[in-house]
């Protein structure tokens, strides 16, 4: 345990001495500002983010989040620190933990400068505080699930690129392609997409309904992406 | 400290490593010696529990890498080839990350800290960013590493490779005082190295052991291969002939160089030639410049066995 909270130091120091990270968070902040100005903070609207959070958000997630996770093993291999950290007394399932962990950590960071919007909505207007908790706990848990699949797609590879670019595809089929094709089908295969689809599952945070289904699909599907992005990682060992 | 058995590892076809056995006790410079691609990245790579050997078994201090590797990982300090270090943090919190792996606490990281920065001549950069330093400073922080917490064994590969003249001298110093506390091993293509620096070498070729022993005792190895340079000037025929005629004398090479005759004679096993020599030069009245024993080095024996290794494989 101890282990896992060194290694996720370690990674929110190396998110806070980067210059991509300071970049990416400036995209994000300026993406998601845009969007909540055009889209939610207009006069006479619904005080609440339902207008960021239903489609934009995601979008930019889908964007965003890649790009801060893409270095997190790819550099490790590329540089060739994978040696020296593999051959300290740290297992990979600590490594991958830490890593997942100091950028969820970083993530919140991020987060935390849009908790800006709900205080202008309050000033303005009535806000949802339930519906408020239950936005940020979506958030939260799709933030997870998408460091999750970053953190595997850097696994593969020591080019930051491919990485960013393998998480991108990925999650784009996972969030928009499945839940764009659920609305053209029927029958079971209509309720096979809709259940892997991201979006489906996000949902109904954005409606303000806390549903232990959902929950339970954020948390079991990142755990998934950890656990084999860990045997990955133990995989390359055998090479 | 290190024991190695029967190690084998292939990648795909590719024997590296193919049936490596050896012992290694406490305390002193162990030296693995072997032209590029002989299989010695590959070993130190299983000992510090890199990666899995294909067959046989290792241990460090009395763990098994592959069954113990996290008390193996506790036990070592493992400067791999070519320094890899996280270029963004300072020397400092580099260090303190380490340490922290291995589960040091934090006053005896801030001593470990202080203590490896003098040792390894940083303490003057602690607080710079590792991707400002040099590539001879890097060597020294991935050295630091290797020793902050004091480990049982110690395992360099190529610690002095990419440096200048002056840093490869403080380093192979730092590695023989080293030697002192610590079991260290280390690789290296360079003889030169091992000599100064190992009180045992183990020579491999293509992933085979084909000698080990003390620089000493190989050297011994060597026999005959002791010879006498002597630079005599005189009619280059007459000196050839007059020298090969000394009894003891097994051959004779000469070239003639800026009027001067510059021999190397082999003599017969333990017959030291040199006073004959002198006395003939003596006798005939040529002049003489130099005249000295040549151990054979292991540079020699070196090119020996790994050609011999080499030859058998073709064969």
């Amino acid at each position: 345990m101890q282990n896992v909270a060194t290694m996720a130091q370690r990674e929110i120091s190396a998110f806070f001495l980067s210059p991509i990270a300071y970049a990416v968070n400036a995209i994000f902040l300026f993406a998601a500002g845009l969007a909540f100005a055009l889209g939610s903070f207009t006069q006479g609207g619904e005080a609440s983010m339902r207008g960021l959070f239903d489609f934009w958000i995601v979008l930019i997630l889908v964007f965003v989040l890649p790009m801060l996770t893409m270095r997190l093993m790819s550099e490790e291999l590329r540089s060739g620190t994978i040696e020296t950290l593999m051959t300290a007394p740290i297992s990979e399932t600590e490594v991958v933990l830490g890593k997942f962990l100091g950028t969820l950590v970083f993530f919140l960071v991020q987060l935390a400068a849009l908790l800006l919007y709900p205080i202008l909505m309050a000033i303005y207007g009535d806000l949802d505080f339930g519906l408020l908790v239950c936005h940020w706990i979506g958030l939260l848990l799709l933030g997870s699930l998408y460091i999750a699949v970053g953190l595997f797609f850097s696994t593969l590879t020591k080019h930051q690129v491919i990485a960013v670019l393998g998480s991108f595809a990925l999650l784009a089929l996972m969030t928009f392609a499945s839940h764009a094709l659920a609305l053209q089908t029927e029958g079971w295969v209509k309720v096979v997409l809709q259940q892997l689809s991201i979006r489906t599952h996000f949902e109904d945070f954005v409606r303000g309904t806390l549903d232990l289904n959902h929950v339970v699909f954020f948390v079991t599907t990142t755990a998934l992406f950890l656990f084999i992005t860990v045997k990955m990682l133990e995989t390359r060992r055998w090479q | 400290m290190i024991h190695v058995k029967n190690l084998c590892k292939s990648y795909g076809a590719i024997r590296a490593v193919d049936d490596i056995s050896f012992d290694v006790e406490r305390g002193g410079v162990v030296g693995i010696l072997g032209p590029n691609g002989a299989g010695k990245t590959t070993t130190i790579r299983i000992l510090t529990c890199y990666h899995p050997a294909t067959s046989g078994s290792a241990s460090i201090g009395g763990f098994d890498v592959f069954k113990n590797s996290i008390e193996v990982r506790r036990h070592i300090g493992y400067l791999p080839e070519n320094t890899p270090l996280y270029h963004e943090a300072r020397v400092r919190e580099y260090l303190n990350f380490r340490g922290k792996l291995r589960g040091m606490t934090y006053p005896e990281r801030v001593d470990a800290i202080k203590r490896v920065a003098d040792r390894c001549w940083l303490s003057s950069f602690v607080d710079r960013p590792i991707g400002q330093l040099s590539k001879g400073m890097r060597q020294r922080v991935g050295l630091a590493d290797a020793i902050m917490h004091d480990p049982d064994v110690l395992i360099l590969d190529e610690p002095t490779i990419g440096l200048d003249p002056n840093q490869i001298r403080e380093t192979r110093n730092l590695i023989k005082e080293l030697g002192d506390r610590h079991t260290v091993l280390l690789s290296s293509h360079i003889l030169h190295e091992v000599e100064q620096t190992c009180s045992r070498t183990i020579i491999i070729a293509m992933g085979k052991i084909v000698a080990s022993g003390s620089p000493e005792e190989l050297r011994a190895k060597l026999g005959a291969q002791g010879k006498v340079i002597a630079e005599i000037k005189g009619e280059q025929a007459d000196v050839e002939k007059g020298v090969a005629g000394i009894s003891g004398v097994r051959g004779v090479e000469a070239h003639a160089e800026d009027g001067w005759v510059r021999l190397t004679v082999n003599p017969q096993d333990g017959t030291d030639v040199r006073e004959d020599i002198f006395r003939l030069v003596n006798d005939k009245g040529w002049s003489l410049r130099e005249i000295r024993h040549d151990g054979g080095s292991l540079e020699d024996f070196f090119v020996k066995v790994t050609a011999e290794q080499l030859g058998q494989r073709a064969g």
